[in-house]
Order: structure tokens, then sequence, then C-alpha cells
């Protein structure tokens, strides 16, 4: 570190902040900030395109998944929202809390397994678990508001969020544990995936036990 | 050998169809705009390879553009009506439910069939090759088991997408964002900064900045995995392990989990947290973050423990 160390890339988180913290589109703050940064580490316009232009092509695997759209929307028009909402509406002891308990539990698993596509916000929340404890919110409390509605659904996305994130990392061959893996082995230290695997376990449990002592609250 | 360049004709086709079936409809506000952004991303992905970086720049500028003036916008998708999806709960019942079984079924079989297939399939993306198989085969059986028009799988694909809107170009972006940060050498400015932040010979303030650094960087890089060699290279090596006699494993694999708390906290991770409350229809684009904050807070709470009390003999 020297007074000479430019700051100015920097600039782009600057710009993530401020333009996160006012609500701006998330895209354009996301252009201004590719700019910000690029152009503050001495880039030119056209090189800070090219940058923005390579990555974006090189990271269309994170727009695959959009593929299961289709197939939701026709379990939709088959009326599946409705099915698993008068199911629910018929089983009283499934509280929305139970639904989320059951849900986080199951994710969390088939993470730790190394399934973590099995569900998802498009697959498995979207048409079936957040129709399920809405369902099961309005029979439990008819009059309930339409922002309890809303926090409920947020609930459930966050509860696979949660579930995700706290199960993955017992499975070995996820790409965090190898980034580890690979990280500490270019500073010269040998590890195996299972010894960095076995420490997920404590937090797994623990967010369970966090997470879960939420839903169990949940109104 | 099937991987990724299949997949990405086989997406590119998807959003291709989007953009045919805006065009065609007639009632869509906007719908010449919402045609180019779908269009734009389906070249993308059917013939990106040929427009150069450059031209690939050009391409995200456009698309973002075309967000911003109101793109992709909703337009009337043709769907079943209320009353024709009573008649069929009524008739299915809970079989209703079995086509919701194919996607995760195909994803659960191909990560443990297809790499057995000998060269047949790319060992390397065996999951998402999974997912396209499993959403090809559900559509196919559901195409044939409810009998709608054809057009059915477009269009309703094309009403859900509608529904996330423009947040669907947002994962793929910010990704990218990385890429340029990375470029930039941010990572490498904030990792020689991070360590300036701990007081001399203290082990819990260390371990603080560890993990608080951890959980803030990908708060503002959307990814733990982009705030992991940076804070490891910056505190959890130097530091933590060289310093204070730490063990890598520990700090390694628990710092790791309390960057992933900063991602349930960042409006950066789209992909978890702004996509699902377009997917949702929430009225709160930050409804989401707004549930699992005090779940994130607490987990971070206890990974700097764990950290504290275990990395250390």
């Amino acid at each position: 570190m020297t007074d000479a160390t430019n700051l100015w890339p920097l600039a782009g988180i600057a710009i993530v902040v401020i333009g996160f913290a006012l609500r701006a589109n998330p895209l354009a703050v996301v252009v201004a900030a590719a700019f910000g940064s690029g152009l503050g580490a001495g880039l030119g316009v056209s090189e800070v395109i090219a940058a923005l232009g390579k990555a974006f092509h090189q990271n269309r695997y994170v727009s695959v998944p959009w593929l299961v759209l289709p197939v939701i929307g026709l379990m939709e028009r088959a009326g599946l929202q409705e099915q698993a909402r008068s199911l629910i509406a018929r089983t009283r002891a499934a509280t929305a809390s139970r639904i989320l308990l059951f849900y986080m539990a199951l994710r969390q698993i088939t993470a730790a397994l190394g399934l973590t596509h099995v569900a998802g916000h498009p697959q498995t929340v979207r048409p079936l678990i957040a129709p399920m404890v809405e369902a099961a919110a309005i029979r439990d409390d008819p009059a309930i508001t339409k922002e309890s509605r809303e926090k409920i659904k947020a609930m459930a996305a966050a509860t696979d969020n949660v579930g995700l994130f706290f199960g993955e990392d017992i499975f070995l061959a996820i790409a965090s544990i190898l980034l580890i893996k690979g990280f500490l082995e270019g500073a010269g230290i040998i590890v195996q995936p299972l010894e960095l695997s076995v420490w997920a376990i404590p937090t797994a449990i623990a967010a369970f036990l966090v997470h879960g002592f939420r839903l169990w609250r949940l109104k | 050998m099937i991987g990724l360049p299949e997949l990405y004709t086989l997406t590119g086709l998807v959003f291709a169809g989007w953009a045919v079936a805006t065009l065609l409809d007639r009632q869509h506000p906007r719908r010449w705009r919402a045609a180019a952004f779908w269009g734009g991303i389906a070249a993308e992905f059917l013939v990106g390879d040929r427009f150069g970086d450059f031209g690939n720049g050009l391409a995200v500028l456009a698309l973002v553009a075309l967000a911003l003036s109101g793109a992709p916008g909703k337009g009337r998708p043709a769907t079943s009506t209320e009353p024709e999806r009573q008649r069929q709960t009524a008739r299915w019942g809970n079989r209703l439910f079995l086509p919701a079984l194919i996607v995760p079924g195909v994803a659960l079989g191909g990560t443990f069939l297809l790499p057995r297939l000998g060269g047949l399939v790319d060992p390397k993306q065996v999951t998402l090759i999974s997912l396209g198989l499993g959403a090809l085969i559900a559509t196919a059986v559901l195409l044939i088991w409810f009998r709608p028009p054809a057009s059915a799988a477009v269009q309703e694909g094309r009403r859900l997408a509608e529904g996330v809107g423009w947040a669907m170009i947002l994962p793929q972006l910010l990704a990218s964002l990385g890429a340029v940060f990375a470029v930039a050498g941010v990572g490498d400015i904030v990792g020689a900064l991070a360590p300036l932040a701990i007081p001399e010979g203290s082990r819990l303030a260390a371990v603080l900045a560890f993990t608080g650094g951890m959980a803030l960087f990908t708060m503002l890089m959307g990814n733990a995995f982009a705030a992991f060699p940076v804070m490891m290279g910056g505190i959890g090596l130097p530091v933590l392990v060289a310093g204070m006699d730490g063990n890598p494993v520990v700090v390694g694999a628990v710092g790791m989990l309390a960057g992933f708390c900063g991602t349930l906290l960042s409006p950066m991770a789209a992909n978890f947290n702004i996509v699902p409350a377009a997917l949702l229809e929430l009225s709160d684009r930050y409804a989401v973050i707004k549930a699992q904050w005090p779940t994130a807070v607490a987990m971070w709470l206890f990974n700097t423990a764990m950290i504290w009390g275990f990395a250390f003999k």
C-alpha cells in the first residue's frame, strides 16, 4: 500500500451502493457501475463495453434455467395452483408454518446431496409452495390482509434460499467447496473436500433451528 | 457430445419463440420493443459467438436501453380461464401434481445416469443438461396429456416471462459486472485495504473483520464466490491463519458460509432475492430480503462465533 494506489476502480462499488439505496433500476445501476470501475481503472469506453460484452456472453449459462418457464406455465394452465390451494384448504393439519418447515428440511437435505436443481423458485416455490402457504394462511384467517399474504409468500421464497445456502456446502463437489479447496491449494495448503464440508454441518443445523423457529412462530 | 452449445441453442429458441409470440400479440402495448428485447436475448444465445466482444457489449447496452424504455412489458398471452382450470382440477385431482415431479425427477436421475452414458454428455454440465432434458420431457408430457393448442408452450412461458420482466437478464448482467470488477482490480484494492481495519493482536477483532468483510463484500458483489478470494487473501490467510495460527479448513469453510449470509441480504444477488419477488408478483421488490434478514444476521453471528471458537487451538 502506497499513497499512489489508485482507488478510482472502487467507483463502481459506490455506484452500486448509491444506486440500490435510491432504488434505481438495477440494470442501469449495473451498467453504470461497470463504467465507473472500468473508467476508474484507466480503461477506455470501448474497452469497458467489450469487457462487459465478453463477460455477458460467457455467463449465458446463468440464464439457461429460464428453460423451465414453459413447463411451469403449462402446469399452471392445467390448474396446478388451484389444485395446490384446494388440497391445502381441505388439509387442516397443513398450516403455513408446517408446510414451510417441511419444505425447509427437504430443501436442505436435497441440497446436501448435491441436488440443488431439484427445487427452486421457478420449479417449486411459484407453482407449489407459495400457493400452498397462501391457501393455508387464508383458510386459517379469512380476514388476512393483502400485505400479510405477500409477507407469507416472501417467506416461502426466503425459506428456499436459506435451505439451499445452508445445505449445499455439505455436498463435497459443490462449486463453493471446490473454490475453497482450490484457493487453499494455491496457497500451498492441501485439504480434502470432506474436511471442508463437515464444517458446513454445524451451520446447517443452526440454520434449521434459527429459521425453523421463525417459521414455527409464523402466524 | 451434448454440452452447453446444445443447451444454449435450446434456450435461444425458447426466447425466440417469445419474441415471435409478442410480435403477433396485437394487444401488447409495446410489442415492437418487447419483441426486440426477447429477440436480443435469443440472438445472444443463438449467434452471439459471431458478435465479438464489442458487439456483445453493444447488445447488452441495447437490452438495458430497451428495458429502461419499458420492455418487455405485459401483453395478452393466451391462457386457460378460471372455470377451465376448475374443471381440470375436478377431473384430475391430485394427479395434477405428477407433472411437477418430472423436472426434479429427471434432474435427480440425470445427475446419476448421464455421466455413465460414456461421452454422450459433457460430464461438467450434467446438472444443467438434466434440467434442460427435464424441461423438454415435461413439456412433451403436458402437451400430450392436456392437449392444449400447440402454441401453449410458448404462450404460457411468455406469460411467466412477462411477469418476471426485465429482471430476467439481471442475474447474467450481475455476473458480468463481477468480471468487469475483476478486470478493474476492485478485489485487489479491497484485499489491500481490509487488513488496515484490524487493531493489532486482537483475535476477536480479526475474526469480526474477516466474517464482516466476507458478508459486506458479498453484499456488494452479490456473490460469495467473488468475495472469498479477496477476503481470504486479504485477511483469512495472512492474519488469521499465518498470523494467529488458525485452522485454514475452519476459516475457509465457515468464512464462505458467513459470505452466504451477505447473499441473503443483497439486492445484487438478484437470482435469489429480486427475481423470486417478481416471480411471486410481490409489490415490494425487496420483500424477500425483508423476510430473510433476521435469519441472515443470526447465522452471521453463529458463523463468526464458530471461527472464533473452533479455528484456534
